[in-house]
């Protein structure tokens, strides 16, 4: 038996995010996290007594608490509620995504609150990650997040210049989404004509890897609520349906053995198999927006092939001709993406709030002009994961 | 919901106190390749498993992301994995709704923790306070549970006597269960003496520090056949978040674990728990849980569990036959251990320990200080 009809649809009835910064010295964790709770039950117009369950998710090392839900009680409103705790680095978002889907596809609970969140401020983020390492065999060569080995392919393939201008060109196509959207963290109001200036004088972290090509460190929560077909049509008039997800890891011994890609990324594997099984022959036709999770802009260049199954220089293409950007042929990012903000364990679940939100057309400053019918999220971690998320504004496939 | 859960088939490896000889990798792999060996499972993307769920600590593990460091040796490679970061039985409960919800036909749920890693498990323990209030004053799991000990015996008459004789029986009953934590007999008048290490909690009364894995395979009702002529359904799940601040709880209470075993019963439609179950597997890092516990899961009337251990309860009722997690689990596995002895009885593969015709059983675990969040689980032959 292959892969199964849902037991019932599920649908986003309300999100919350609180706005993203390096430093939220006013408030604490919980207090952050409540910002976001508050923010989705006002958006669903419901109050905790609604909701079943809760679903928590972030890195416990990033700020040195162990199972931070515990404290959390005290902002996410789970007391007297069921509550679960799942964590896969970046990924936690698109993973609290697929429980959200899960749990409320289950019959076992109507209304799913998901919660992610990271305070980087009060952690050591780059020490945190490069902690993730095997301490006996990989410890020593992580460097936290930061590579350039996506930079040295793309400049292999398509030459320096090409490559370079296109991952600039990326970079600053981000830039000017996240300067449309109030939650940014990082909104810089970078001119084209600053291109060249950048490439130069931007200070290089590792290789052809800068400063102005790689995400911040956040702080930040975001929460979303799902619900059964029935309670959400009940909630909300503009329920937005999540169609399917996928979840794909890959081991990191490979990784160490070898330091290009064996086989296929766990990008372009997800996205195969989640096309195949929803019968999406031409995914940059049929989606409307993508929200990916970019840690980079060498990242974000060099998926976009990845995730719409693309060959040649198709993906530099796109990024060349602009056509990702907000009033493009295939938008990426509006809200500025990962490279705007990046609070880890809320990253990838920003992704399916700001999906969802430009579906229902309510976005703010950054809602694409054009109707907005299918959608699709991302999330990134680990050892080169990937989560994917599909969403759809109308219930009939 | 029509559609029934099954669990097709258990591993483990034995409670040690400290498995120096095997990373956590390892002691993975082994608890896997039984589950393979035992069901002929594939990771075929069509029909074999396509989501693993895992349970570990990044803590306990002193590891950013520890499920990293395991997805080869749980077959995750280019299939999906999800991390529960709570006790493993939790993980049972988001296995059943992502099977029940159609995203999945079978999971395999696989945990560890290594408690010997950290220099003191109450140095990990207090990180889960906050850091404004309660870490600096020293809080951990181990001196919560003290506070709660003392309210508790305070308003149930338990003595130190009863705990003694909890902890007594633990011991014989692990004798009996190859997998359990090889410990020492000891004496009612034994345990009574034992150090005081967190007043009212004798040494004797704490779970010794243990490192231990396991995993389960989980699948829908339609290819049970597949991988076993001997299924133990999961009928019922339920959890509860209690408050954080122990001063906003009343710790003899029992909320959580009320609402989260009426939410099991409710849904494997159980109307009186008394006498409901063949085997109760509570979890019970601490003496004193044990009957606090059986309390709270409606097992015994409130205050009325020192009587019921005098008369013989915890044998009449096959509690905890394992052992408990008092004999030794670490910490984020005491529910999933309490799954597992709770499906080797209902399979009948529980030895010298077996509990004749056992039909449905209860295994509940904790996590968090003081039981701030339980889960209970329902399992059916």
């Amino acid at each position: 038996m292959g892969y199964r009809k849902k037991n019932r649809h599920v649908g986003i009835v309300g999100v919350g995010e609180t706005k993203f910064s390096s430093h939220r010295e006013d408030v604490n964790q919980a207090e952050m996290i409540h910002e976001a709770v508050r923010q989705a039950l006002d958006d669903a117009n419901l109050t905790m007594d609604a909701v079943d369950c809760v679903v928590h998710g972030n890195m416990e090392l990033f700020e040195m608490i162990h199972q931070p839900d515990l404290w959390h009680t005290l902002g996410s409103g789970s007391y007297g509620k069921e509550a679960f705790r799942l964590t896969t680095g970046g990924t936690t978002g698109g993973t609290l995504a697929c429980s959200g889907d899960n749990l409320a596809a289950s019959g076992m609970y109507d209304v799913v609150m998901a919660i992610g969140f990271e305070k980087l401020q009060e952690g050591h983020t780059t020490g945190g990650i490069t902690n993730m390492a095997d301490p006996l065999w990989a410890r020593k060569l992580q460097s936290g997040a930061l590579t350039d080995s996506t930079a040295v392919k793309l400049i292999e393939e398509f030459g320096a210049d090409r490559a370079r201008r296109a991952a600039m060109t990326y970079r600053i196509i981000m830039d000017k989404h996240a300067c449309l959207n109030p939650n940014s963290h990082r909104a810089f109001g970078l001119e084209w004509d600053q291109m060249d200036e950048l490439m130069e004088t931007s200070p290089p972290l590792i290789g052809d890897l800068r400063l102005i090509h790689m995400c911040s460190q956040s702080d930040g929560a975001c929460v979303v609520i799902f619900a059964s077909e029935e309670k959400a049509r009940e909630i909300t008039d503009t329920p937005v349906w999540v169609r399917d997800h996928i979840t794909v890891h890959r081991e990191e011994t490979l990784n160490l053995c070898n330091n290009y890609y064996p086989t296929d990324t766990t990008h372009r594997f997800a996205a195969e198999k989640l096309y195949e099984r929803n019968g999406i022959t031409d995914p940059l036709e049929y989606f409307d927006v993508f929200e990916m999770y970019d840690p980079s802009a060498w990242w974000g260049t060099d998926w976009l092939k990845e995730f719409f199954l693309l060959a040649g220089d198709a993906h530099l293409k796109l990024v060349e001709d602009k056509e990702i950007m907000i009033d493009g042929k295939m938008p990426i990012n509006p809200s500025g993406g990962v490279i705007a903000a990046n609070p880890i364990g809320a990253t990838a679940l920003v992704r399916v709030a700001e999906a969802a939100k430009q579906i229902r057309g309510d976005a703010g400053p950054h809602q694409i002009q054009k109707p907005v019918n299918h959608a699709l999220a991302s999330a990134f971690g680990g050892t080169m994961w990937t989560v994917l998320t599909m969403l759809e504004k109308e219930l009939n496939w | 919901m029509s559609r029934r859960v099954a669990i097709c088939a258990t591993a483990q490896i034995k409670n040690e106190p400290d498995i120096w000889y095997q990373r956590f990798q390892g002691m993975l792999f082994d608890c896997f390749e039984s589950i393979v060996s035992q069901t002929g499972v594939t990771f075929d993307m069509e029909t074999g498993i396509r989501n693993v769920v895992t349970c570990s600590d990044d803590v306990f593990d002193a590891r950013t992301i520890s499920d990293n460091g395991m997805t080869d040796v749980v077959g995750a490679h280019f299939r999906g994995e999800e991390k529960t970061a709570q006790d493993g039985i939790n993980g049972i409960g988001y296995a059943m709704a992502s099977i029940l919800s159609g995203h999945d036909d079978i999971i395999l749920l696989i945990g560890h923790c290594k408690e010997s890693q950290p220099e003191s498990r109450h140095m990990c323990t207090n990180l889960a306070f906050d850091p404004f209030y309660c870490r600096p004053l020293g809080l951990d799991f181990l001196n919560a549970s003290a506070f709660q000990a003392r309210a508790y015996m305070e308003a149930s008459g338990i003595t130190d006597e009863h705990l003694a004789r909890v902890v007594v029986r633990s011991r014989q009953m692990a004798a009996k269960n190859p997998f359990a934590r090889k410990n020492e007999m000891v004496t009612e008048e034994a345990v009574m003496k034992s150090p005081m290490i967190s007043d009212p909690i004798r040494e004797l009364h704490a779970y010794p520090v243990t490192d231990w894995a396991a995993g389960l395979l989980l699948c829908c009702e339609e290819r049970v056949h597949e991988f076993t002529d001997n299924p133990v359904w999961v009928t019922g799940f339920g959890s509860c978040m209690d408050s954080y601040f122990l001063g906003d709880r009343d710790l003899t209470d029992n909320f959580a674990l009320e609402k989260a075993a009426a939410r099991a019963y409710r849904m494997a439609g159980i109307t009186e728990p008394k006498n409901a179950f063949d085997v109760v597997e509570l979890n019970d890092p601490y003496a004193y849980q044990l009957p606090m516990w059986a309390e709270g899961a409606g097992l015994v009337e409130r205050g009325e569990a020192g009587r019921w251990i005098e008369k013989g309860g915890l044998e009449a009722n096959h509690v905890n036959t394992s052992g408990g997690m008092l004999n030794g689990n670490p910490v984020m596995l005491g529910g999933l251990a309490r799954a597992l002895e709770a499906v080797h009885q209902l399979r009948g593969e529980a030895g010298d320990r077996q509990v004749e015709g056992a039909k449905r059983a209860l295994a509940h675990g904790t996590t968090g200080a003081a039981g701030q969040h339980h889960a209970a689980l329902i399992l059916e032959k």
